[in-house]
């Protein structure tokens, strides 16, 4: 498979879609998106990037293991905030208690931003981790396969 | 209590048209045997649902549908297309006709229940005057971001959302360990992902 225009099509658009995750990620607070769609759109330069350069390249930049590891961390980065709250005082998830002191909910700003954080790392290698598995299996098929 | 009126306003000839085409999708999955123009038909419905719940003003969800629906399934399935056929085998009409009365009654009768809904944008809604109005309410006093939907999402219900993150890697982990390493499918050995780590290094 060799299609020059959707390689360099694909190199010119992958760092963009990198960073309009990223944008999601960390405005979900402002505008529409947070980590559901951002970890969603993190896996989908990737996807691309497997589409274009075939899987084994894609696992070399980011390998299961790597994955496999980034999927708990997430769940326990937003389990970890609650529990942090706690040992703060409060109640689970009770994100007041990160800055009891502010006169402008800067603890609720904090705290959302951090589960935030863990829901889109948990979503981005979750959903890498099913592509790898789903299309790992088969070897690359033909063009005419289709 | 005042009775609330919807106008007939050019975004419902929107919505409807919307709708036309949502069902158009739909007729067009059902009769193609052939899966990949299934799948790619899926992710049209996607967009076209996207499109509708923007339309809706529920942008989140929009931006969930386009994200997931359009992108991310859409992807999934052709990959698990590759697994299987392409084509969907050929099925005489069998029961058809006993489906098709089922269908008929559970849509009218969801039809018939739509009549005792209250108007699109009622603002004396179940909905709309309760718990959801507190949110809106509370929401600049309490947390104070502008978008509400975070709010509810991240900070009233960081509990549900914390299971909803667990549902997801959940689904992670059960895909893991249904096609993971080391399984034999068809009396052949699979790649698994340590073989190919090594393989290409």
């Amino acid at each position: 498979m060799d299609h020059l225009i959707l390689k360099v099509t694909t190199k010119l658009l992958f760092a963009p879609i990198i960073l309009f995750a990223l944008y999601v990620q960390f405005h979900g607070d402002y505008g529409p998106g947070g980590g559901f769609q951002a970890g969603v759109i993190f896996a989908v330069a990737f996807f691309l990037h497997a589409f274009c350069f075939g899987l084994a390249e894609t696992k070399k930049v980011l390998p299961q293991k790597a994955l496999t590891i980034a999927m708990v961390a997430g769940l326990m980065f937003y389990a970890g905030t609650g529990v942090a709250t706690q040992l703060l005082g409060g109640n689970f998830l009770a994100y007041t208690e990160i800055d009891p002191e502010s006169t402008h909910h800067a603890g609720q700003h904090y705290g959302i931003l951090l589960v935030e954080w863990g829901v889109g790392v948990t979503v981005a290698s979750t959903m890498l981790t099913i592509f790898y598995h789903f299309t790992g299996r088969e070897p690359d098929i033909d063009q005419e396969d289709w | 209590m005042n009775t609330f009126h919807v106008e007939l306003s050019p975004s419902i000839w929107l919505d409807l048209s919307l709708l036309t085409m949502l069902v158009l999708v739909a007729i067009a999955m059902l009769r193609s045997r052939h899966l990949f123009a299934v799948v790619m038909l899926s992710g049209i419905y996607s967009l076209l649902s996207a499109a509708f719940f923007v339309s809706l003003d529920a942008v989140d969800v929009a931006f969930t549908e386009a994200a997931v629906g359009a992108g991310v399934s859409t992807v999934l399935m052709l990959g698990g297309m590759l697994l299987t056929a392409r084509r969907e085998k050929p099925k005489g009409a069998g029961r058809a006709p006993v489906a098709l009365a089922v269908v008929f009654a559970a849509g009218a009768a969801l039809v018939y229940a739509t009549i005792d809904m209250p108007a699109f944008g009622d603002p004396n809604a179940p909905a709309n005057s309760h718990v959801g109005q507190a949110y809106v309410e509370q929401t600049p006093n309490d947390i104070a971001v502008p978008n509400i939907v975070t709010a509810v999402l991240a900070s009233y219900r960081g509990f549900d959302t914390l299971g909803e993150v667990m549902v997801i890697f959940t689904a992670g982990v059960a895909v893991m360990l249904l096609l993971g390493a080391g399984s034999v499918r068809g009396g052949r050995e699979v790649s698994d992902v340590e073989k190919d780590e090594s393989g290409a290094a």
